[in-house]
């Protein structure tokens, strides 16, 4: 019983079917809780104002903003490798999910920026990285939509995201150097000094575990989606062939 | 490996334009700038070396989708690929192609274009360099995009949406060793990063664009 | 109820706006997908069992 069963689509769809509404009800449970209790519930930042309860939106979506695309990542070495449809599928799935997230926090990140650093948009390190992460997910999307064979659109989607996800990583520290900038330090490094207080941490978890279920709940909604779809265009083929026989 | 490079050249030149086409976009694009800044000598300098990477970016974005257009519509491509050439030879022969035709001549010429925008002096050994190092790197790149969009029907829009990302880092690097360099400070560190990133593309775009010919041509 | 948001109200709020927003366009967008392709895979598997 290894995990590599449920690559078989009937299964995978199987096996999710009962899954999908306890995900997405968690999911919604951890993200209304966790954002009532950050907005209602925590106090002011004594430098930052009431602005800092953007943080239960702008952090979570930026971490789920870099995760959808290390899944997409990791899916697509595994359709390269193992050639596990219900793979491709899944990071075909997750990108629609990734580019909202990102997204989210560029929005959030301009909104919070502006009465704290004076201007609707700074190209900051941070902000500027997730503008181009949102156009690599953008050219990632385009070309699912524009080859027609969706094995093919598969094997170049993957090796786009590869060679992506290298500049990616390029691109953050080519950033990094061009511009110091504003953003603050990293508000959850294990160093505990550093962290951001603890009557807003624990909030902030409860909304990124939220962001983290709904993610999967929605990837999960997606891929199944494009099983189905799969689905569909070989039942169609099969009938076009059958009348071309007879 | 140089009959393929000299082919493509050959091809290049009798298409019309081979050589003059992305030189004259690139003059195009430098003597437009002003007109849309205004003529204030402090202010072009000021953005100089940028305007003269982002112009040399897509000049090469252009000449991308040629790079394998023509093998595809007379379908030579195939041919190509079941060569005694080694299908990533034959990538970094179009790669090297494309960086005569467009990156090479874009290098020789910017300095020259530099003075039209008040390109500070101390600047242009910098931005040469970086152009040096930094053309054969777009090439590379674009020969990746232009194998993973050949054929397609509305190619070449797609290819800039994937290669101009890519193209970032080294648009970056290249401009702020031009820039650091024009303020007389020093600037050997993103000509290094500039220098290691061609090496990198050099060492691993050919292989990125076999594999993925070799997915379109199945 | 509302915590007093102070200078910041505006801005807080859109965020606030803005994100749910977003998040409710996808999730409600990623649903009738799936319903909708859910119906013509029923009706696909129908057509070629009858």
């Amino acid at each position: 019983m290894s995990i590599w069963e449920y690559a078989n689509p009937k299964k995978f769809v199987e096996t999710t079917t009962p899954l999908l509404p306890w995900t997405f009800g968690l999911a919604g449970l951890c993200l209304v809780g966790g954002l009532i209790w950050g907005f209602f519930f925590t106090p002011d930042d004594y430098r930052q104002g009431a602005t800092v309860k953007i943080i239960y939106l702008h952090v979570p979506s930026a971490l789920m903003a870099i995760n959808a695309w290390l899944m997409m990542l990791v899916a697509s070495l595994i359709w390269l490798v193992r050639r596990h449809h219900v793979s491709a599928l899944a990071a075909r799935a997750a990108a629609p999910v990734g580019v909202t997230m990102t997204l989210v926090a560029l929005v959030t990140g301009a909104i919070w920026g502006q009465p704290m650093w004076g201007t609707w948009w700074a190209w900051d390190p941070r902000l500027t990285s997730f503008l181009i992460l949102f156009l690599f997910y953008l050219g990632y999307m385009a070309l699912w939509e524009a080859i027609a064979d969706p094995d093919t659109a598969a094997d170049l989607t993957s090796v786009l995201c590869i060679v992506g996800s290298v500049f990616a990583l390029l691109s953050r520290y080519a950033v990094n150097f061009w511009n110091q900038g504003l953003h603050q330090g990293a508000s959850l490094s294990l160093d505990a000094e550093k962290n951001v207080a603890d009557i807003f941490y624990y909030p902030l978890l409860a909304c990124i575990a939220g962001f983290v279920l709904l993610f999967i709940a929605l990837v999960l909604m997606r891929t199944r989606t494009e099983i189905r779809v799969r689905r569909i265009r070989a039942l169609e083929l099969r009938a076009r062939r059958a009348e071309a026989r007879t | 490996m140089k009959a393929l490079i000299l082919r493509d050249l050959r091809l290049a030149i009798r298409a019309g334009g081979g050589f003059g086409l992305g030189l004259a976009f690139f003059l195009i694009v430098i003597v437009l700038v002003p007109f849309g800044v205004g003529p204030e000598a402090a202010v072009l300098r000021r953005i100089a070396p940028g305007i003269l990477w982002v112009a040399a970016l897509l000049a090469a974005l252009l000449s991308l989708d040629r790079i394998f257009a023509l093998d595809h519509e007379d379908g030579s491509l195939p041919l190509l690929a079941t060569a005694p050439l080694p299908l990533e030879s034959v990538a970094l022969a179009k790669a090297i192609a494309h960086w005569i035709t467009t990156g090479l001549p874009l290098t020789l010429a910017a300095p020259g274009l530099g003075f039209l925008l008040n390109l500070s002096p101390a600047a242009y050994p910098w931005l040469f360099g970086g152009l040096a190092l930094g053309t054969p790197a777009l090439s590379l790149i674009g020969t990746f995009g232009a194998a993973l969009t050949v054929g397609l029907r509305r190619g070449g829009l797609l290819l800039s949406l994937l290669v101009l990302p890519l193209y970032v880092p080294i648009l970056i690097f290249g401009a702020e060793a031009a820039r650091r360099g024009g303020d007389g400070l020093e600037a050997t560190v993103p000509l290094v990063f500039l220098g290691g990133i061609a090496l990198g593309t050099l060492a691993l775009m050919p292989f990125a664009a076999a594999l993925v010919l070799r997915i379109n041509l199945r | 109820m509302m915590p007093d948001l102070g200078p910041y109200a505006g801005p807080v709020i859109w965020a606030y706006v803005a994100s749910i927003g977003l998040i409710l366009v996808l999730v409600l967008a990623s649903w009738r997908r799936a319903v909708r392709i859910r119906r013509a895979l029923e009706k696909a598997e129908g057509q070629s069992r009858g």
